[in-house]
């Protein structure tokens, strides 16, 4: 049995969770929505409202919101108050566009202030948000804007010259694209806007309009093994579940500085990098620039953080320069470090414990889930390895599917099943966009199931044990083989591909594709980078595949499908199991 | 090793293409972030540094990655680096 670490009896900062089973035994979600202000006159539910307006009636109005660090050291600050009003502003610039409610804006920017602005600024005109990754390139970008049909794209002049410039052709639906410069000296393209000469002339105050807590807020595109990305469509309801849960499971508290490394072009970074901190009243930290050890331990240390929240890629890469750096430093204000994006192995957990003197408290959801749904709370024993316990309000089970549709739950401890949560939390996803069919498949009875394959341990505690499908997990992000498939199948010399999460100690896993030639195409190292150059083009590098290996052919099963399972294995020199089904090549 | 400043930028260069091959040096500004303007990853970075190493025998410690911002930044930091070695 894996070995514990055990939690003092006291603490400096009383945990907000402090005991488990009666935490969970007290908690309702209607007790979690009172906590909340809920817009003024019984309007509604609004995130932007929960964020940032209902602050300005009280003492956090001038207490700093964001504290945003700029590539080049520079550094500017909101406060509440301000941060209410460069985003009326935002809402007011969409209202003169003539920008609809339930409109959808596409985000594709890097760390910059004026996207915390536009996200909020858009809620509060209650567009629904749609991230995207500024690594992202042209094809998934493309791919997810037609699904969402984003009428307006908020993005920097570098990234709309690289990425979206030559995409408006196949973007009809979008009208109002607003851009930020990255460098004073650039020129506003034709057919967008200078966001930040918008922003300067619109009036700073703002009356959201009634908003009801089951209207659509956010879209987060997923990825599944085989069709397109699945825009997973989050309600303003969601609001009660980020707030609570940022209290029970990452320990927010009002005099916390909190650090979510976290991109918000991922889910991460939209529910705990901007609303659910905001929610509770306390400091931010967005920091531009991309990971750097040292940069980070610094950060960590200058800015006080108290709470921090990363990912297991950037914790084992700080582990391979060693702790020594960390140890240099003082850390005098942390007092909790949480991660989430992929299983964190057991010795990250003890490394945190050697390099900052805390452990790293592993979690677990996904963009489907809205927010933390398992976790490693602040005050309990921790089982290096394992996600955690699930949270008050949430009902986490392990199940096993059944022939006749339905599903069992498993209730001996430590066997392998399907992570199942039941219905009706706040930030479940209350469908994907266009497609009916694949939400419903995601529900047995009041189960949704979570496609993880876990076992839960005689105490409680839930261990990840892989995919129960063939979707990669890389850096923490989710990617489809089958879109990387298809971008390969563009090319003259590739008959087909097939595409795998290879392992990988820091990344967890790394995309690998096995490419079959058409006759007449010899596998080169000169024809290999131009397949690298030809999808890294189209995908840019958050999706594209590290590594590229020519085969005869792919193995299949009778009826076509790729076996991609078989493709790990072998590359992993693994058994190779079941291959019943597998086609004889001819 | 001894190399002249021209030789180090190409091998710069062509460890960046080997990852990143669809990479066009000729629209970067050297004064700009170089990651962000080619798509360069923390992984792609890393192995654009294995390159390198390869190439020119310089090994950069992580705690200097902050120093390789950009291309010109990168290029000055590598010359002071072969110059120490």
């Amino acid at each position: 049995m894996a070995a514990w670490i055990r939690k003092p009896d006291e603490f400096e900062v009383a945990p907000n969770l402090r005991d488990y089973a009666s935490a969970r035994a007290a908690f309702s979600w209607e007790r979690a929505r009172a906590s909340l202000s809920g817009l003024p006159e019984g309007r509604g539910l609004n995130i932007a409202h929960e964020a940032v307006d209902r602050h300005l009636g009280g003492p956090r109005a001038d207490h700093c919101a964001i504290r945003w660090l700029g590539r080049e050291g520079e550094v500017r600050a909101f406060t509440y108050r301000e941060l209410a009003a460069a985003t009326n502003r935002f809402a007011n610039v969409l209202a003169a566009l003539g920008v609809a409610a339930g409109e959808r804006m596409f985000v594709l920017s890097g760390r910059i202030p004026e996207l915390y602005v536009g996200v909020i600024g858009a809620l509060k005109h209650r567009c629904v948000v749609s991230p995207l990754f500024s690594a992202f390139g042209p094809e998934p970008i493309a791919t997810r804007m037609e699904i969402g049909e984003g009428s307006v794209l908020l993005t920097t002049t570098t990234l709309y010259a690289r990425k979206i410039a030559a995409l408006r052709p196949r973007l009809p639906t979008l009208r109002h694209v607003l851009v930020v410069r990255d460098d004073p000296a650039d020129t506003i393209p034709d057919g967008a806007l200078d966001l930040v000469a918008l922003l300067a002339e619109a009036a700073p105050a703002y009356e959201i309009a009634p908003t009801s807590p089951e209207e659509l807020a956010l879209l987060h595109f997923t990825s599944g093994t085989t069709g397109r990305p699945k825009g997973a469509m989050h309600v303003h309801e969601a609001v009660v579940a980020h707030h609570a849960t940022a209290g029970s499971a990452l320990d927010l508290h009002t005099d916390d500085v909190f650090w979510c490394t976290a991109d918000p072009g991922w889910v991460t970074g939209m529910s705990y990098g901007i609303i659910a901190p905001l929610t509770h009243g306390i400091t931010l930290i967005v920091d531009e620039a991309d990971f750097d050890a040292e940069r980070w331990y610094g950060i960590l240390e200058r800015e006080r953080v108290s709470v921090w929240y990363t990912a297991p890629t950037a914790v084992r890469m700080m582990m391979k320069g060693g702790s020594g750096a960390a140890k240099a430093r003082r850390f005098s204000a942390l007092r909790f470090i949480a991660s989430v994006g992929e299983p964190l192995n057991p010795q990250a957990v003890w490394w945190g414990m050697e390099a900052f003197g805390l452990p790293i408290h592993d979690n677990w959801w996904q963009s489907e889930t809205g927010g933390i749904m398992v976790a490693n709370f602040a005050a309990m024993d921790i089982r290096p390895g394992s996600m955690g316990r699930p949270l008050p309000g949430i009902d986490a089970a392990v199940v096993a599917r059944r022939e006749d549709g339905g599903v069992t739950e498993i209730t001996e401890p430590d066997r392998e099943g399907e992570l199942a949560l039941r219905r009706g939390w706040p930030s479940m996803f209350r469908g994907y966009l266009h497609e009916d069919e694949r939400y419903r498949k995601c529900f047995v009875g009041d189960w949704y199931l979570t496609g993880d394959l876990v076992r839960c341990d005689a105490d409680g505690y839930f261990w990840f044990v892989g995919r129960a499908d063939d979707v990669i997990k890389s850096s923490g992000h989710l990617i489809g083989p089958f879109e990387v498939e298809s971008a390969f199948l563009g090319h003259p010399a590739v008959a087909e591909a097939g595409v795998i999460g290879k392992p990988d100690p820091v990344a967890g896993e790394l995309v690998k594709a096995f490419v079959a030639l058409k006759p007449g195409f010899e596998g080169t190292d000169a024809l290999r980078r131009e397949l690298l150059a030809f999808v890294r083009r189209q995908l840019g590098t958050a999706v594209s595949p590290k590594e590229i290996a020519f085969v005869a052919h792919l193995p299949k099963t009778r009826s076509g499908k790729i076996m991609r399972r078989l493709l790990k294995a072998r590359e992993l020199g693994l058994p190779e199991g079941d291959t019943s089904t597998l086609e004889t090549p001819s | 090793m001894t190399l002249t400043p021209d030789q180090l930028r190409q091998a710069l260069v062509e460890s960046i293409l080997d990852v990143a091959p669809e990479a066009d040096m000729g629209t970067v500004r050297p004064d700009r972030p170089l990651r962000a303007q080619l798509d360069i990853d923390s992984f792609d970075f890393l192995r654009v540094l294995e390159g390198l190493h390869a190439r020119t025998g310089i090994d950069v410690p992580e705690a200097d990655y902050g120093k390789m911002e950009t291309l010109e930044s990168s290029l000055a930091y590598l010359a002071t680096r072969l110059a120490g070695s």
